[in-house]
């Protein structure tokens, strides 16, 4: 994947979340996002899914930049696979629904072939015995797996990951942690923004580190997890790896 | 052991031993008793002579009354949730002249008696319409009153979408339109559909207040009855008991909705 960002900038009224970024990324195929809450990695992370637009600077990823007009911004959006943190399935629809979702009605999939395609997704993840199950009876980590079968279902160039194992009781996160790793193995691209820094350290082959807006901190996971130079990355790595 | 019988009227989480009885039976028959030893104690000291044969005469006037009331109430629902649709969407609109229109219509119709609303309506409004037909005003009245509650109910419905389903079908590459259809419609139908029937149970007996525009329905009937026979109790009993024929299976659907579908959230 290659990622060309040229002074991106983005306030919510008046409060400027992301200032001034720029960044030149080439052959990069998994992108770890970490950084304090409230220190921009989810606005930064919507800007690339095409879910908001930023005030000044362009995105451009794998040569082509990221629109700013709604109707070309929702082409975009099919191209790429977003996980959220509260996995977001659709409560009224069953777990094969929501991944049949997008791909009739988005995509131009028969009934027919969206379901085979679909229940082929659940059973790879393990999740065949759900497939006719609503989101309320599934647990954490089924949905968010769900939630992941849904965004890798269509296909996308890249997937994005926002915080997707936050919501998660501790003992459902290695099934999801496992599923994005298995993608990662597969030669997916993805971006990832997360809290867990172990696996952070293991699956990124770049790392960035958010803080008041900006990068304040970006190189290999040797560079930011085993050698952190910049004093602010050391503070938030020392506070969140003390226990 | 009186403590084991005590059981028998304690909820049935409450209960420190099952119940020795058929509890749910024996408490309505019990509370059904003591309503009826209340109404049968303060008629006995009424002095009154019912004279049921008078009334019986005119069983058919009821019925189409009731009838009637049953139309009324059925149009005045549908024409209210088409219009009040709009309404609704017009509460979320950006456009501010739409906007204030609708807020100003839901504080005015829910902060006024319904009944100066039909006869400044009827008198004053479709009168300079030319509006000839009772019962097409009759409607009208009650759909827009009527409307001013469902479209709290459908804003109300449209607002318990969280907003991250809505960002999540727009990162599916969902239109506008394919979020309407596919994820807020479909669940704000079923989240309004018992409130909504409790509406309706409102609006049935609220069409009885038509009768002072001489709608013949089913209160201006019962009225005509008394008129007709002077035996007040004979032809005003048998209003409410229809009254409640109507509105209990109604209100009884809507509790069963409301279980059926609160396992969703």
């Amino acid at each position: 994947m290659k990622l060309d960002i040229r002074g991106l900038s983005k306030a919510f009224d008046e409060k400027k979340v992301l200032s001034d970024i720029s960044l030149h990324l080439d052959g990069i195929r998994s992108l770890v996002i970490i950084g304090p809450s409230g220190g921009g990695k989810s606005t930064f992370l919507r800007i690339l899914a095409g879910l908001l637009v930023p005030e000044a600077g362009e995105v451009i990823i794998n040569g082509k930049p990221i629109p700013t007009e709604e109707s070309s911004l929702r082409e975009y959006r099919k191209t790429m696979g977003m996980v959220f943190q509260s996995y977001n399935l659709f409560p009224h629809m069953t777990a094969v629904e929501n991944i049949m979702l997008p791909l009739v009605h988005v995509h131009g999939y028969g009934q027919e072939e969206a379901r085979e395609h679909a229940m082929g997704l659940l059973a790879r993840f393990q999740l065949s015995l759900h497939a006719e199950k609503k989101p309320a009876l599934l647990s954490g980590g089924q949905k968010q797996r769900v939630a992941i079968a849904r965004a890798v279902a269509v296909s996308p160039s890249f997937l994005l990951f926002d915080e997707p194992t936050s919501a998660l009781d501790p003992e459902f996160t290695s099934e999801v942690l496992d599923v994005i790793e298995e993608l990662r193995e597969e030669g997916k691209d993805l971006i990832l923004v997360t809290h867990e820094m172990g696996f952070a350290r293991i699956v990124s082959d770049y790392a960035l580190f958010l803080d008041e807006g900006t990068v304040a901190a970006a190189g290999t996971p040797e560079e930011i997890f085993d050698y952190p130079a910049e004093e602010r990355l050391r503070l938030f790595l020392a506070k969140v790896l003390k226990y | 052991m009186t403590k084991k019988w005590f059981n028998c009227f304690l909820r049935e989480s409450d209960r420190e031993a099952p119940s020795p009885c058929p509890s749910t039976l024996l408490n309505a028959f019990l509370v059904a008793l003591f309503i009826l030893l209340i109404f049968i104690f303060s008629f006995s000291r009424l002095e009154y002579d019912f004279h049921w044969a008078g009334v019986w005469a005119y069983r058919a006037k009821f019925i189409r009354g009731l009838g009637m009331t049953l139309v009324l109430s059925f149009f005045s629902l549908i024409v209210s949730f088409l219009l009040r649709s709009l309404f609704a969407l017009g509460q979320k609109s950006r456009f501010l002249p739409f906007y204030f229109f609708s807020r100003f219509y839901v504080e005015i119709i829910r902060g006024t008696p319904l009944l100066v609303q039909i006869l400044v309506f009827f008198y004053v409004i479709a009168d300079a319409f030319r509006v000839q037909n009772r019962y097409v005003t009759g409607v009208m009245i009650l759909s827009l009153f009527a409307g001013a509650y469902i479209s709290e109910i459908i804003r109300a419905g449209i607002d318990s979408i969280g907003e991250t389903q809505l960002e999540t079908a727009r990162s599916l590459g969902l239109t506008r339109f394919q979020q309407y259809r596919f994820i807020i419609f479909p669940q704000v139908f079923k989240r309004i559909l018992p409130p909504l029937a409790g509406q309706l149970v409102s609006l049935i007996k609220d069409s009885s207040l038509l009768s002072i525009i001489s709608v013949s329905e089913f209160t201006l009937n019962a009225q005509e009855v008394n008129a007709y026979t002077y035996s007040t109790l004979e032809s005003y009993l048998p209003l409410a008991l229809g009254y409640l024929l109507i509105t209990y299976p109604i209100s009884n659907l809507s509790k069963r909705l409301e279980r059926a579908f609160s396992y969703e959230t």
